[in-house]
């Protein structure tokens, strides 16, 4: 189970808005316990590292990105737990190609971004050209086999604003 | 005195395993583990922690992509990648870089730049 509070989950839907129609990506820095339970306690927004239209359909975090990120988490007496990003127009369902450069253990966060009802013109950088949708967050299954839905606290349907 | 074999005398190199995969190294943080090179510091972990290999390895026995070997504070990709030489008290990171996206719209565009 993932603990994050509303606000949090709000900022990377907000990221997810602003990136659109390009995938926005981050990482989830919190407290793990024994028993697999994660808290996210704060977010790093990360540069997408893919461009032009890759950026649309796909993210990257370098090695230099994470080195960097958990660096920022430690100086906090916290660690990665794990990573969020958006996908632009497509459902919050992580694809197979998240599958095949998934970690274990870490929890992904996806995001569905819909375009924006107001024609806010999304070439725009920065701007909120998109809508977030719902949430969802996933766990590799040990075997690499597949994504296991992992659940929110609270729960998402309550983060809704 | 007991007779010495092949690797006896290679260098003692740390090697740092990222948070995700530690349950499948005994919970360690930090393996010491001696060996000449960096290809081979990583066959011996996955032979000493066998679940640590289909994470770090492709079915084909390469490295998957995403995860990427520092010697100190440089990637191997710049050095000699996996016959990049390890010497006494370095430290060699694990370090994955994190990737993902929506496959079905690139598939798409693809189709729609063929057909162009």
């Amino acid at each position: 189970m993932l603990t994050i509070a509303k606000q949090l989950l709000e900022e990377i839907g907000g990221h997810g808005a602003r990136a659109y129609p390009n995938e926005c990506c981050g990482a989830l820095v919190g407290v793990a316990g024994e028993d697999g339970r994660k808290e996210v306690r704060a977010l790093l927004a990360l540069d997408n590292r893919r461009e032009g239209e890759a950026a649309r359909t796909r993210f990257l975090v370098t090695a230099d990105d994470f080195r960097w990120a958990e660096k920022q988490a430690r100086g906090q007496g916290l660690e990665i737990v794990g990573f969020y990003h958006s996908h632009p127009d497509h459902p919050a369902r992580p694809s197979e190609f998240d599958r095949e450069h998934a970690l274990p253990w870490y929890s992904y966060i996806v995001v569905r971004v819909a375009r924006s009802e107001s024609g806010a013109t999304p070439q725009r950088a920065g701007q909120a050209g998109g809508k977030p949708q719902e949430v969802t967050s996933w766990v590799l299954a040990e075997d690499r086999s597949q994504f296991l839905p992992e659940e929110i606290f609270p729960p998402a349907a309550s983060n809704k604003g | 005195m007991t007779a010495r074999g092949k690797g006896d005398f290679d260098p003692m190199a740390k090697i740092i395993v990222p948070t995700p995969l530690r349950q499948y190294a005994g919970k360690q943080e930090a393996i010491e583990l001696a060996a000449a090179t960096v290809g081979e510091l990583l066959t011996k972990l996955v032979t000493e922690h066998g679940e640590l290999r289909r994470h770090l390895y492709t079915e084909e026995g390469r490295l998957r992509s995403f995860v990427n070997v520092y010697v100190n504070d440089e990637d191997i990709r710049y050095l000699q990648k996996e016959n990049t030489a390890v010497k006494d008290s370095d430290v060699v990171s694990i370090v994955p870089s994190i990737a993902g996206g929506n496959q079905h719209r690139e598939a798409r565009s693809g189709f729609l730049r063929r057909r162009a």
